[in-house]
């Protein structure tokens, strides 16, 4: 309301503050969504640290804070923004609500970001924190290449938005969407270097893995405190990540299902 | 596109609206609504309003045929109509854990115009529970919510999805008074709904939807004159229709009995109904639950539904077709006795 005039027109971004504005109202009123989104990703990285021993890390030339800082932006991505999203997506689509939203003014894809924006909020502040901590605790110390690390994650948060959309088209109800998402949550925890770094991986799989939708994230993440990613190897990361994303945003386009199947 | 000086704000012409499974719900509609005029579309359940609406919505692309609002196609021109149009869905979708003003504020972040949430709430009389979650909220308040949201932005085109189902006496009242004021402000206003009386009350015209096409359309007066009025008693004891003077003399132009109850069509009501009371005074028995009652809307309703019956009966000839009519409209409470003889 306070985003445009008594008579005017709505404005854009007058109607995705309106929505985002909701949606943190909503956020902040469902206890399972905040810790799934905020304590989970805080927590998580402390278990990476113990595994971490078992690693032969300085073969690879990596140090328990390069594994670490990567790890801690992968849980954030996957479970502030991912999962929390695609249970939101859901919920809203279960409950009328996104069928009510088309019949206004909102677009289509308005309605998907703007209710995207407080998880993405969220997501964007703890890497971002949880950056500056590892950086810290761990003795990293400035990281050389850091526009490779903020690339990564702005990558890294518009895939997982797209990538949460697509899950929800083949979820049916919340509950179906904590088994829906796990393909995505395994394979990236596993394979994208998120708890395992592809560095100590054998090279004909670390090959495969590095075009998993997460890899090219943790990637350039990594790359930004390690600062030994050639120009061709972060490129290559940046078009596997969005070729993802067009994938993705593909997939919304074609299956995203707005009402419930009746 | 002109008549009598007003515009068409509502354009519907041979619309079609074909489900992914193939089943066609809406076949062929053609209708159009002038400014400041109410339309009510009227049918059973699965007759193709809800279907119908969601097209002239623009939440989904017609299958065939056009749609116009105000001048544009409501699905490929969305930004030209949405501003302009407010919306009430059959089953409207809030978030749970938002409180009525909170909804409210996010609605009018989206909506061009917006009035101020406490005057939206206002207006449908919600103002005192401005504070209270959504899903405390009862049905009827829920309803009312939605219609303060479709009236947020002052809409040119007001489309309301049966507006009235599970409110209570009250409520509906006052929603068709604020339906009936807004009407008169000039606002275009295409409403579905179930209730006969709703139609019959508010519309300055109708159609009558079945099977996803117009059954009947005109003003109220124009499809009730067509119907037949009815007379409605039970057979006292002993006695059997053939008992009554010839149903032709009495003026009685068709005639339903289902178990002891007796129902005459007749287009001349008084004279019908005086005969039949005259009959009853001398031969001293007593006509119970004796129902007298002019043409109305439900009739027109009942007769498309009952025809629609007969020629879904494999059976031909009357019989079959009045039966069949008899099970549709007979109100369970004047069903007859079926101990009785059948006619």
């Amino acid at each position: 309301m306070s985003t445009m005039t008594e008579t005017g027109r709505t404005t854009l971004k007058g109607r995705m503050t309106a929505l985002a504005r909701a949606e943190l109202t909503l956020l902040g009123r469902s206890r399972a969504t905040l810790v799934t989104a905020v304590l989970v990703p805080l927590l998580l990285p402390l278990s990476v640290r113990s595994a971490t021993d078992q690693m032969d890390l300085e073969g690879a030339g990596l140090s328990v804070g390069t594994v670490m800082l990567p790890a801690a932006v992968g849980f954030s991505l996957l479970f502030a923004v991912y999962a929390a999203l695609t249970n939101i997506y859901v919920v809203r689509r279960e409950e009328l609500v996104l069928k009510r939203l088309r019949t206004g003014e909102l677009r289509d894809p308005e309605i998907l970001v703007g209710a995207a924006l407080p998880a993405v909020g969220i997501g964007f502040t703890q890497c971002v924190l949880l950056a500056v901590g590892c950086t810290v605790l761990l003795d990293l110390g400035a990281p050389p290449a850091p526009h490779l690390a903020v690339l990564g994650v702005l990558l890294g948060i518009v895939l997982c938005v797209a990538l949460a959309a697509v899950t929800a088209s083949f979820s049916r109800t919340a509950e179906s969407a904590q088994v829906t998402s796990l393909p995505v949550m395994f394979v990236s925890l596993l394979g994208s270097g998120v708890t395992v770094p592809l560095e100590v991986l054998p090279d004909r799989v670390a090959s495969v893995c590095e075009l998993l939708p997460l890899s090219p994230v943790i990637t350039l993440v990594r790359g930004g405190w390690t600062g030994d990613l050639t120009a061709y190897e972060a490129l290559g990361a940046v078009v596997t990540a969005l070729a993802w994303t067009v994938l993705a945003v593909f997939a919304v386009r074609r299956w995203f299902r707005w009402e419930p199947r009746r | 596109m002109n008549r009598n000086g007003h515009e068409d704000v509502i354009e519907v012409t041979d619309l079609r609206r074909v489900y992914g499974g193939g089943f066609e719900a809406v076949r062929g509609i053609t209708f159009s609504v002038r400014q400041g005029e109410l339309f009510a579309l009227l049918g059973t359940n699965g007759a193709g309003k809800t279907s119908t609406v969601e097209l002239l919505e623009g939440l989904a692309p017609a299958s065939g045929g056009r749609v116009r609002i105000l001048g544009h196609d409501p699905y490929t021109e969305r930004a030209a109509v949405r501003p302009r149009i407010g919306v009430m869905l059959q089953e409207g979708g809030f978030p749970a854990e938002l409180t009525v003003a909170e909804t409210v504020r996010m609605w009018a972040g989206c909506t061009s115009g917006a009035r101020p949430v406490g005057e939206a709430l206002e207006i449908v009389g919600l103002g005192r529970r401005s504070g209270v979650r959504v899903k405390q909220l009862s049905g009827g308040e829920k309803r009312r919510l939605d219609l303060a949201l479709a009236l947020l932005g002052r809409p040119e085109v007001l489309f309301l999805d049966e507006p009235t189902t599970g409110l209570d006496a009250e409520g509906r009242q006052d929603t068709w008074a604020l339906v009936r004021g807004l009407r008169d402000q000039g606002t275009t206003v295409l409403l579905t709904t179930h209730y006969l009386e709703e139609a019959e009350g508010l519309a300055d015209r109708l159609a009558i939807l079945h099977e996803g096409r117009v059954a009947t359309t005109g003003t109220p007066a124009e499809v009730t004159a067509s119907q037949p009025s009815r007379i409605s008693f039970e057979l006292p004891d002993g006695y059997f229709l053939g008992d009554l003077p010839p149903l032709g003399e009495l003026g009685v132009t068709g005639h339903d009995v289902e178990g002891r109850t007796v129902v005459l069509r007749t287009d001349e009501l008084q004279r019908a109904a005086t005969a039949v009371l005259q009959w009853a005074e001398r031969a001293r028995v007593e006509l119970r639950r004796l129902e007298v009652r002019s043409a109305s809307l439900e009739e027109a309703f009942l007769r498309i539904a009952r025809e629609t019956a007969a020629r879904a009966g494999t059976k031909a000839g009357t019989g079959a077709g009045t039966r069949a009519g008899t099970d549709v409209e007979a109100p369970a409470g004047t069903r007859g006795r079926k101990d009785g003889v059948s006619a």
